[in-house]
Parts: C-alpha cells; structure tokens; sequence
C-alpha cells in the first residue's frame, strides 16, 4: 500500500496533531507552569518537610516492594516456566489479575481483608495496624505491581530452555549454584526491566492508596498522594505542580531506562 | 537434550508422566510458596470482595448495583470506556501506521512519547490535562467537572494500548499481498479494508480489551479534572471509593465485583473473538 505524498502527510498531521493536544502540550504547559516563578521557588516547595517525607514514605514503599516482587516474582516464574502441575493455566491467569482489576478495588479488598471488620481483623485489635499504616500501602503497592516481574522474567526462563542448568546439575552443581551461576545471569535483562516496571508503578500508584492511606502527611503520604491533597485540600496549585514534575521527571528516567534496557534485552 | 530425556525415560518408565520438576525448578516448596504469595496478595482479598458482596444475599447485591447514582456511574464509566476503546482502535491504528510505514525526523522521539502515559503516574495524567483544559487554561478551554474531560483523561492514559499492539504486527505485515492487490487495480482503500485491516482484527481486538478494562478501571486521572459529580461525572471507581469513605463497605464491594464481572466479560469475548478472527485469516 503506497500513499500519495498528500495523504502521508494527511496521516502525519492527524497523527501527530494527535499526540500533540494529548500529550505534548498539556506537559509543556505543566513545565511552564512549575518554571515560571524560577527555580528557587520549585526547590522551596518540593522541600518543605511534609514534600520530604511525602518523598521518604514513597522511596521505603519502593525498598520494600521491590525485593518482594523480585523474589517472590522470580520462584512464580521459575514454577510456571519449569514446572508441570495441574491448573497451570488457573495460575497463569491470577498472576494478570492485578491488570485487569480497578486500583480502588485493590484498595477496597484489602480494607475487607485486613481492616478492624475484614477477615484479619483481629489484627489490627491486637495493635497491628495494617489499614491507613506502612503495611497496607505496601501490600496495595505489591498486588499492583505483582505481575511484571513474573511476566518479564517467565518468557526469557523458556527462552533459554533448562540445557545450560541440566548440565551444571550433571557436573555437580547444587540448586543454588545452578541458580546463582547460569539462571540469574540469564535472566537478569529480563529481571531489570521488571524491576523498572515495578518501581514506576511503585512510585506512581495512587488509587490503591487513596483508599487504604490515611494520608496523614509526615506519616502515610506518598508523593502522589501529596499531589492531590495540595491540590484538593490546600488550594496549593503552584506545590501540586511542582510535586507532579517531580514525578514526571521520575518517569522520564524511568522510560529512559527502558529503552536502554530494551537494547540490552534485544542484544542478549 | 533428548539422550538426556531418553534415559530418563528409560530408568523411570512407570514415573514418565509424573509432575516433572526440572533441575533449576523449584521444585513442590517453590510451587507451595508461590501459591502462597499469590494467595495472599491477590486471591484472598478479592475473595473477601466476593464474599462481602453477596452479605446481604443477591438481593442486597441487587440492591446496592440499582441504587440510582450507582447505576449512572456504572453506565457512565461503560459509555466512557467504550467511546474510548473505539477512539483508540481508530487513532492508535492510524499512529502505528504513521510509525511504521512513514518516515520523518523525530521519529524516535515520537516513538518513544507513545509509552510516556504507561510511564507516567495517573495522577500526574490528570494535573497535566488540568493545567491546559482546567479552570486555568491559557486557551480559554475549560472542561472541569465535564465528561468531555473524564473521556479526555481516559483517552490518555489508554493510548499505548492500541498503538503498542498493533505497531509489531503492520511491521511484520505481509507487504506482497498489499502489492498485488495493488497491481490487480486495487485502491488504497480497498488495500486497508481488504488486505490490511483484516490481519490487524485480532490485534485490535486485544488492544482495545485492555484499553477497555484500564478505562473501565480507571480512577487517577480522571479523580481531579473529573470533578466525580454524582450521575454526571462520577466514573464507578470513584463511586466505590466515596462508599468506602462513608462507611458503606457492603456497596462498595457489590459495585466493585460488578465492575469486575464487565471487565472479564468483554475481556473474555474479546479473546474468544480474537481466536476466531484468527483462525479465520489463517483458513482463509
């Protein structure tokens, strides 16, 4: 199919004008906005003291999730690409659950759960509190976050087929010499990329919390969280701005990432 | 390889079709701690949902889904994502086609802008529309608390959907068969309709699904420019949420498996959908 010079450009435009009243502009607009009274008041408002813990509490929810995911992540994995068991496809499907369900309902399941009425409630009357504390935000974070490091790691274990690990377990080698020395190096591409993915969505998650977070600042606010109460609560455009481009600039490095990772992957 | 499995085959004839954990595997304690895990992040507490829906037996169900502003936030937030999903089957397949077959500088960069929505925090999606089509705006369009602004907000935080699913499968198209139809007289028209569109149903299919199931789910961006007006603008997850806060969690949860039953539904027709589409190209 070979257009006419008039319609390619046709194309490009809608295509392009597309991207460009979605995205482009509105984000321009948004830099603009948190630039214009300088640099010095950017800084001043994303270092006020609930700005640094909002920041604090959403880095530790990374630090914990994080390796969560990346354990618990790679034995699904390892289960689901070597392993034979009944009701296989049953747990393919529950690993793409969290895609496919609301981050408020997330939200809500886990108040159900684990909240004074839920089913571990008894919990939280034993003066562990999990709703509106640390603990819930961290598992809200971790059930959205669940399946990209089995989904990114998964396809490459049965790329690489088990040949390398059959013979070092041939040649003596225990499961964890196996796993240290020929696994992990195989799949550490595929594992980086996950754990982009993850700490992305660890960092910009807010549905989930809004429900399970107090939003306490200084003690449950996340970044996110703090963007939309300068905004709803404080009246605080001008600090909503400047917190959203903080993140933004997160997700710059985090697509940055990506594409470099992507090479990588690509070059293995 | 097979020496290896032939051995096997050979000392343990009777064992061959027993569950087989591979060296490197977890083997039965891996698989139990992975059950474990996914039970319970996941499994437990939407069973809890499940279960908290249906306290009030299917009456209080029915009650609670067909109590009048939860019926207009569900048809709203079904509306909304179905515009959406349509929108992004026609735009994203036009820009994967733009990506693909066109050629111009900055490419990449446009390229690369397509993922900036996955990228970006959903919250972040809706201050960014807000500060160009809210109460503020510089061009004199104001959208707040309108739905025009809650498709808006959905349509940019599904854009990868399409576009990222279809982009692979126009690369790999099969260029012959567009020539030919075009050397048998054919329009570029008829090229689309006949030859290309047919290859890119199934693709759509799943890209839209997804679009549909994140719109139908989406709560972030449209939180803010939405303004969530009771049976105007308020999308279903909002409604969930303002039920949560209130102290009402037998309706959230009614509402939240509601919204949970549409998602796999129409992800379910749509990958069955897809299947057939599929093995109709291939037969054809």
């Amino acid at each position: 199919m070979t257009l006419g010079v008039r319609s390619r450009l046709a194309l490009r435009a809608v295509a392009l004008g597309y991207l460009l009243i979605l995205l482009l502009v509105p984000l321009g607009m948004i830099l603009f906005r948190t630039f214009e009274d300088g640099l010095v008041a950017f800084w001043e408002s994303v270092t006020t003291p609930a700005s640094i813990s909002a920041i604090g509490m959403s880095l530790t929810i990374v630090a914990i999730v994080v390796p969560a995911n990346v354990i618990f992540g790679i034995v699904t994995a390892l289960a689901l690409a070597r392993g034979r068991f009944p009701g296989k496809g049953v747990v393919q499907a529950v690993v793409d659950l969290p895609f496919a369900v609301s981050p408020v309902i997330v939200g809500v399941s886990l108040v159900l759960l684990w909240g004074v009425n839920g089913w571990f409630g008894g919990l939280a009357e034993a003066g562990f509190q999990v709703i509106f504390s640390l603990p819930g935000m961290v598992l809200a974070t971790i059930f959205v976050t669940l399946p990209f490091v089995v989904r990114e790691v998964e396809p490459v274990l049965h790329e690489i087929g088990d040949e390398q690990e059959q013979a070092a377990a041939t040649l003596g080698a225990s499961r964890w010499q196996t796993f240290w020395r020929i696994t992990l190096p195989a799949i550490r591409w595929g594992l980086a990329y996950g754990v982009v993915l993850t700490v992305a969505r660890s960092l910009g998650e807010f549905g989930a919390l809004t429900v399970v977070a107090g939003g306490v600042p200084g003690e449950s606010q996340t970044l996110t969280l703090l963007v939309h109460a300068r905004y709803i609560d404080d009246h605080n455009t001008f600090g909503a701005y400047s917190a959203a481009t903080v993140l933004m600039g997160l997700a710059l490095v985090t697509l940055l990432l990506m594409t470099v990772l992507n090479r990588k992957r690509e070059a293995a | 390889m097979s020496a290896g499995h032939a051995e096997q085959t050979i000392a343990r004839p009777l064992r061959r079709r027993a569950p087989r954990t591979a060296v490197g595997g977890v083997g039965p304690l891996g698989l139990g701690v992975a059950m474990l895990w996914l039970s319970l992040i996941v499994l437990l507490p939407l069973a809890a949902v499940l279960v908290r829906a249906l306290d009030g037996g299917l009456a209080g169900l029915w009650d609670a889904v067909t109590a009048p502003s939860a019926v207009a936030a569900l048809q709203f937030t079904i509306v909304a994502s179905a515009i959406v999903t349509l929108a992004n089957a026609v735009v994203g397949t036009l820009i994967a086609w733009v990506l693909v077959r066109d050629d111009f500088r900055g490419k990449g960069l446009v390229d690369a802008m397509i993922d900036l929505p996955f990228a970006l925090p959903t919250i972040v999606a809706s201050i960014v529309l807000l500060a160009l089509y809210g109460p503020r705006s510089p061009i004199g369009i104001d959208l707040f608390a309108t739905k025009p602004a809650v498709v808006l907000a959905l349509l940019f935080v599904t854009l990868p959907f399409v576009v990222r699913s279809v982009q692979p499968v126009l690369m790999e198209a099969d260029r012959e068969a567009e020539e030919a139809a075009a050397s048998l007289g054919a329009g570029n028209w008829t090229i689309f309709r006949r030859v290309v569109l047919p290859a890119l149903v199934p693709t759509l299919l799943g890209g839209g699904g997804l679009a549909f199931a994140r719109a139908l789910g989406e709560y972030g961006s449209v939180v803010l420019i939405g303004g969530g007006i009771p049976r105007d603008t308020e999308v279903s997850s909002q409604y969930i949420a303002k039920q949560i806060e209130t102290d009402q969690p037998t309706s959230a949860a009614a509402v939240s498996l509601t919204l949970l039953l549409v998602a796999f539904v129409v992800l379910f027709v749509l990958r069955v959908g897809a299947k057939r589409s599929m093995r109709h190209e291939v037969s054809a």
